[in-house]
């Protein structure tokens, strides 16, 4: 066993898997010399050559389209979005070519498109976004949102032997933190399996992403005044692993979903529909969800953090539920 | 032999696009649909030019670029039909369709969408090394959208072989060029990614033909993308039911006077490549070939709901 950050996890990754397959090209801006604004690729241009470590303009639907093209061709692209705010330029290119390849004209289209979600960090209201509700509702795109180490490493190595468009959602609060993991890479996770992180009767907590890893502190918190929740990290939001989450509504009776987007239009909503089509009569209480405020993410730490779900409003909204007759 | 092989495709172009038009008013088959009447010189010089092995992307306007490049003209117009014998087994319409066997990698119908994309398939030939060059077919109109400027931008830092080849037919749907360019000249736009950029004369094969040889050779041989405008001018509607109401009849009248069929026609009597007699008779052949495609689609079961249903992603 080891300890080290989830960005050395990622960049052992892409060393693993570009060494392993020579059609695997990195693209993107500032990712070469620089290293990515996270050091995310760091050494990786001195180890594979500015070939295969592409840096680009600025210019995101033309390196989001290029890529495209040709991963279509016979490469395996993995392209990064510095900030996943700066997606909103690459949509056209995902919605409109990407996520029609393989339904509308039979083809593949192994690409991987890295990005940095979420708030925390003060970097301000077009910084710092969680977008992937953009992508949710668009049949053709895969959506992996790792919150550890050995996750993020096993589930980007699936993203890119994978032959679809895979977004791939790398929260910036995520790159600092420290794991525990075996020396050795893991191997690739199949997407659509959700993790039970905690086990528990009283309640389902679900969440993606960084929301994962306050889930689990506000978890162990509620443990402290008895409250037992059960924590369930999708891993994958498409494909959702629906049946993990019905099963555990099913024992619990209570639901909260987390997610950090602001709460109207997002991802949390769609659970909560399924979950009432599915589970509705196992219910002892209405769907919650508990996500960021419907406003732009300011930039002030103290205005900030009060915008987004942390450890104390989840503790006090999964007490809250538990606790209701 | 070059103009009777191009001659034969222009016509057979010019008589699918003609078809398609009348298909839509008989009520036979359905969506929407672009026609390229009018525009058959560049199509058909821009794919004599390319090697096998060379890729071309096209545009909602496609149907030329894609019998030019060898598309059997049943499977292309089964799209239209929403059969199963489609390119893209009726899922696609007459915007989307794609066959990498033949080198056309089609277009997905959102303006200028095509152009990285194009871009993409050249990367993979530089990287590969193989001496692929991609024909990148788009309009007067995706030249004004940003994904040009970002495309070609990188296509000249990296010397990519890919050909930008702008049909300028005059209007972006019913805008005019006089009202969507600043500066009328889109070759001039070449000037500022430090690449070739030339106008041509887009209704007179040979001259698009050799043009578009010279500058794949040039890509081919590493020197980079080129900027080719072919002034042209799209005789037909934008799509069907166009009323046409932004120009007006006696430009059209005009427009019809530098026909590329017509001069395709004349060159070739002037030469005497063929005789009037010989014409006709290609005239009759390719009279023959639409009907019996548009028999075969009639007859095609229609696309299978089922199989789609399971289609999303790749294995």
């Amino acid at each position: 066993m080891r300890n080290i950050t989830f960005t050395q996890i990622i960049r052992e990754t892409l060393e693993a898997e570009l060494t392993r397959d020579e059609t695997i090209f990195l693209m993107g801006e500032d990712i070469g010399v620089y290293g990515g604004p996270f050091g995310a690729s760091r050494g990786l241009l001195e180890k594979f050559g500015s070939e295969r470590i592409r840096d680009t303009p600025i210019s995101e639907q033309a390196i989001t389209g290029i890529a495209i093209g040709a991963a279509v061709a016979g490469q395996r692209p993995i392209i990064e979005i510095m900030f996943m705010d700066f997606i909103t330029l690459a949509v056209d290119q995902m919605v409109n070519m990407a996520a029609k390849l393989h339904p509308i004209y039979g083809q593949n289209c192994p690409l991987v498109l890295r990005t940095t979600p979420g708030a925390g960090r003060g970097y301000g209201a077009t910084h710092s976004q969680s977008l992937e509700r953009i992508f949710c509702g668009i049949p053709g795109i895969k959506i992996a949102a790792p919150s550890n180490a050995r996750d993020g490493s096993a589930l980007l190595q699936t993203a890119i032997r994978d032959n679809n468009p895979v977004l791939f959602l790398e929260h910036k609060l995520l790159y600092p933190m420290r794991f525990e993991v075996d020396d050795k890479l893991p191997e690739p996770t199949p997407f659509g399996y959700a993790k039970i992180t905690r086990e528990g009767e009283d309640l389902t907590i679900i969440a993606w992403s960084y929301m994962s890893v306050l889930a689990l502190q506000a978890a162990a918190k509620l443990s402290n005044d008895d409250i037992e929740a059960e924590v369930i990290d999708l891993r994958t939001l498409a494909p959702l692993d629906i049946d993990t989450i019905i099963e555990s509504v099913k024992s619990t009776g209570r639901v909260m979903i987390i997610e950090e987007g602001p709460l109207t239009g997002g991802f949390a909503g769609e659970i909560a529909a399924q979950i009432t089509e599915q589970a509705f009569e196992y219910l002892d209480y209405p769907v919650k969800r508990l996500a960021g405020d419907d406003l732009p993410i300011p930039s002030a730490k103290s205005l900030e953090l009060n915008c987004i779900p942390s450890v104390a409003t989840i503790t006090k909204a999964a007490s809250d539920l538990a606790l209701a007759d | 032999m070059l103009l009777k092989a191009a001659y034969n495709q222009m016509l057979l172009i010019r008589y699918f696009e003609e078809s398609i038009e009348r298909l839509f008013l008989e009520g036979r088959v359905m969506g929407t649909a672009h026609t390229c009447i009018g525009q058959e010189a560049v199509s058909v010089g821009v794919a004599t030019a390319l090697q096998p092995q060379d890729a071309m992307t096209t545009t909602h306007r496609g149907h030329g670029h894609f019998l030019a490049r060898g598309a059997e003209p049943a499977k292309a117009m089964a799209e239209l039909f929403g059969k199963s014998i489609g390119y893209s087994k009726g899922r696609g319409g007459s915007q989307m369709m794609m066959a990498p066997e033949m080198g056309f990698y089609g277009s997905n119908g959102i303006t200028g969408g095509s152009i990285p994309f194009a871009t993409g398939i050249a990367l993979d030939a530089s990287i590969r090394k193989t001496d692929r060059v991609s024909a990148c077919m788009f309009g007067d109109g995706a030249s004004n959208q940003g994904v040009f400027h970002e495309t070609l931008n990188m296509a000249a830092l990296w010397k990519l072989p890919v050909l930008y080849i702008v049909e300028n037919n005059g209007y972006a749907m019913s805008t005019s060029t006089d009202q969507g360019l600043a500066n009328p000249c889109i070759a001039d736009r070449a000037k500022a990614y430090n690449i070739p950029g030339v106008t041509i004369n887009g209704n007179d094969f040979e001259e698009v033909y050799n043009c578009v040889q010279q500058y794949a050779e040039a890509a081919r041989q590493g020197e980079g993308p080129a900027l080719i405008e072919c002034m042209t001018y799209r005789l037909s509607g934008h799509s069907r039911g166009d009323p046409r109401v932004y120009r007006t009849r006696e430009e059209e009248q005009e427009a019809w006077k530098r026909d590329p069929v017509k001069t395709m026609e004349k060159q070739l009597l002037e030469r005497k490549v063929l005789t009037a007699a010989q014409i006709e008779e290609v005239q009759q052949k390719t009279t023959a070939i639409i009907d019996k495609a548009i028999i075969t689609c009639e007859n095609a079961p229609p696309a299978s709901a089922a199989e789609f249903q399971n289609s999303l992603f790749a294995e």
